[in-house]
């Protein structure tokens, strides 16, 4: 199937719901990685949006991206708790540990504030991580 | 062999839980996933016939089955941290299977919306009112007058939104809740339904948070039939954390960016899709099924101090030794909680700050440890409970850094709709690291000669004091939602305390 009828398929999955038009995006980004001008052109099409409306939800929202990214991603909090249980000193040693292989990016807060530093890749989290734990995360991401 | 119980909460399984289960297994135990009790220093926590062992590993098992380990700590529900506590909300945390109606309905489960089911809205508005609950989210508004709202509004259709964006640093209630209890928070809603019109309720949850968003959608299939007519469906945010703010969340429901709505009109009356919607927190929520229980209004009322009534899961997070979710009443002081229940800082150092609220609350000095918990207590004292979450900072925190952290998150978050937050927040960051430099020098542009109008001498320290604090005047009191507003909060608490973190000299 080629991605432009898949795009639709989504669509029309979610068209009976109320304000559809974030979860088709999830949908988007969960199974292409991104979500470009072409697939914002589709969608605002079948929601009968203007391409700048969807253009500027997508670019709203910290978890949509306009091109996809091959790198594994591996996120770290640096909220205040985190901070607070020492966070950004274990930051450099990610940041060497990811070199350009790994994608490591910034969250504020994974809810797990009581045993920080915490980080997530995909759906598992990780908590109480030091220099050693975080480069072992981030080297097998 | 008795049935070992290990919680299924996403923070015990950071800490290592299903190895530990899968370990138990391997051993020849019958393995039972609980929600978390909420002592998050002993996470993974094991139970055995009431007994507790923790943190464990899964090089602890064979002693913990033979019954020589060194990590039991006694029988979980006489431990101090639980034995003092007064769990409404979460009365159920460490007894159940989260996703069991066997187990929801053996522990007084629909108990209150089938006796609201009886009663009928005015009844219903009536013991909500009543019981004193207040919006748990940080506003502190009475969901009963909220609710009233609603249900007065015209129109056939209106909604229940549950505001489960949970962003605040320092807060993972609403995610226990979820994760442990999804039921309540069901039941709760589908009470509010009953109580101001509404068939259909939405839970705006946030992206960061997947065991909460799997447990909740299986919570809503489950009990589908049980609260039927009404309809319930989880909608994931995507990682913006204005939409916590009930009106960006609003647009964000609708599928628009998530940008502030102006006020008027109130959600009440022009709510989601336009139309009248309850937008209340998990915790508000999760608390009216125990409210509408038989006698509930009554007890809850009882507990709490003057305007603030019932209990408050407290959270208790950062640099602190006993970790976790202390639910108490009103009334109890910040250093009883600081110091007494969490056991002061993890690191063994003075506690420097606590943040109360989160990332929009002020940092407070241990000379204000007698603050009791009360939300006028800490308004009169420039400062919010928000959502109920402890952050401590040891002696080694930058209050300079956190300040200038303050306005780089405010700059990130920010929706972009009012000037004050979206430009304010930016130049506040600069003006910190200005401050910290000692002041600075007048730039080329400014000394060039066409510039004759401007000045040249160098601005000093205490011009850019002045200039941030007009700068958080202007933030605090014309902003559109509480992102902008209350940043200054943060930074200006820190400047206060700690003006030597600042490269200023203490003011005596």
């Amino acid at each position: 199937m080629s991605s432009a009828a898949r795009i639709q398929e989504i669509c029309a999955a979610h068209s009976a719901r109320k304000g559809p038009l974030l979860p088709i995006l999830h949908d988007l980004q969960a199974e292409f990685g991104c979500i470009d001008e072409e697939a914002e052109g589709l969608v605002a099409k079948a929601l009968n949006l203007s391409r700048a409306e969807v253009h500027g939800v997508v670019s709203f929202y910290h978890d949509f991206r306009p091109a996809p990214d091959a790198r594994p991603e591996v996120q770290i909090c640096r909220a205040e708790a985190c901070k607070a249980r020492g966070v950004e000193a274990i930051v450099p040693d990610a940041e060497r540990a990811a070199g350009k292989r790994v994608r490591l990016s910034t969250v504020y807060c994974l809810g797990l504030c009581s045993v920080g530093p915490n980080a997530r890749i995909g759906d598992a989290v990780y908590s109480r991580l030091d220099a050693e734990r975080i480069q072992q995360l981030v080297e097998g991401a | 062999m008795s049935v070992v119980r290990i919680s299924d909460d996403s923070l015990a399984k950071a800490c290592g839980a299903d190895a530990l289960a899968a370990a138990f297994e391997k051993a020849g135990a019958t393995v039972e996933r609980v929600s978390s009790w909420g002592m998050h220093w002993l996470e993974p926590l094991v139970e055995i016939g009431g007994r507790g062992f923790g943190p464990a590993t899964p090089g602890d098992v064979d002693a913990i089955l033979d019954g020589s380990s060194a990590l039991d700590i006694g029988t979980i529900a006489e431990h101090p941290f639980i034995a003092g506590q007064q769990r409404l909300t979460f009365a159920r945390a460490g007894l159940t299977r989260p996703l069991s109606l066997e187990d929801y309905a053996a522990t007084g489960g629909w108990a209150g919306f089938e006796r609201a089911k009886g009663l009928g809205s005015e009844k219903i508005l009536e013991e909500v009112t009543q019981s004193g609950l207040r919006g748990r989210g940080g506003a502190g508004f009475p969901a009963g007058i909220k609710w009233q709202t609603v249900a007065r509004a015209a129109g056939e259709e209106k909604y229940i939104v549950c505001n489960a964006d949970e962003g605040d640093s320092g807060t993972f209630a609403d995610r226990m809740l979820m994760e442990g209890d999804p039921f309540a928070l069901v039941e709760g809603m589908a009470i509010a339904g009953l109580a101001v019109g509404a068939g259909h309720g939405f839970i705006y949850l946030r992206s960061e948070y997947p065991d909460a968003i799997a447990k909740m959608e299986g919570a809503i299939a489950l009990s589908a039939e049980i609260v039927a007519p009404f309809k319930l469906e989880v909608r994931v945010g995507a990682g913006a954390y204005v939409c916590g703010e009930e009106t960006s969340l609003l647009n964000s429901l609708e599928g628009k960016r998530g940008e502030v709505r102006a006020k008027p009109p109130l959600p009440a009356l022009e709510g989601a899709f336009g139309k009248p919607t309850v937008v209340n927190n998990v915790l508000t929520l999760a608390a009216v099924p125990h409210i509408l229980a038989e006698g509930g209004a009554s007890l809850y009322e009882s507990l709490g101090i003057d305007r603030s009534k019932g209990t408050m899961p407290v959270q208790l997070a950062g640099n602190i030794r006993h970790g976790g979710l202390y639910e108490t009443a009103f009334g109890i002081s910040l250093g009883t909680l600081v110091n007494d229940i969490g056991g002061g800082t993890e690191s063994g150092r003075p506690v420097k700050a606590v943040q109360v609220g989160g990332p929009l609350g002020a940092y407070m000095h241990p000379d204000r440890f007698d603050l009791p918990f009360d939300y006028e207590a800490f308004t009169a004292a420039e400062s919010l409970i928000g959502h109920g979450g402890i952050t401590v900072f040891d002696e080694t925190a930058d209050m300079g850094a956190m300040a200038r952290f303050a306005f780089e998150f405010c700059a990130a978050e920010s929706c972009g709709k009012c000037t004050p937050c979206r430009i304010g927040a930016v130049r506040g960051a600069e003006l910190i690291d200005r401050i910290r430099d000692g002041g600075r020098v007048r730039d080329r542009i400014e000394l060039a000669p066409q510039m004759h109008n401007t000045k040249t001498a160098a601005r000093s320290q205490e011009d850019e004091v002045q200039l941030v604090e007009d700068l958080c005047e202007v933030m605090r009191d014309g902003s559109l939602c509480a992102l902008g507003g209350f940043t200054p909060f943060p930074v200006m608490s820190a400047m206060r305390h700690w003006p030597e973190d600042f490269g200023l000299e203490r003011k005596v």
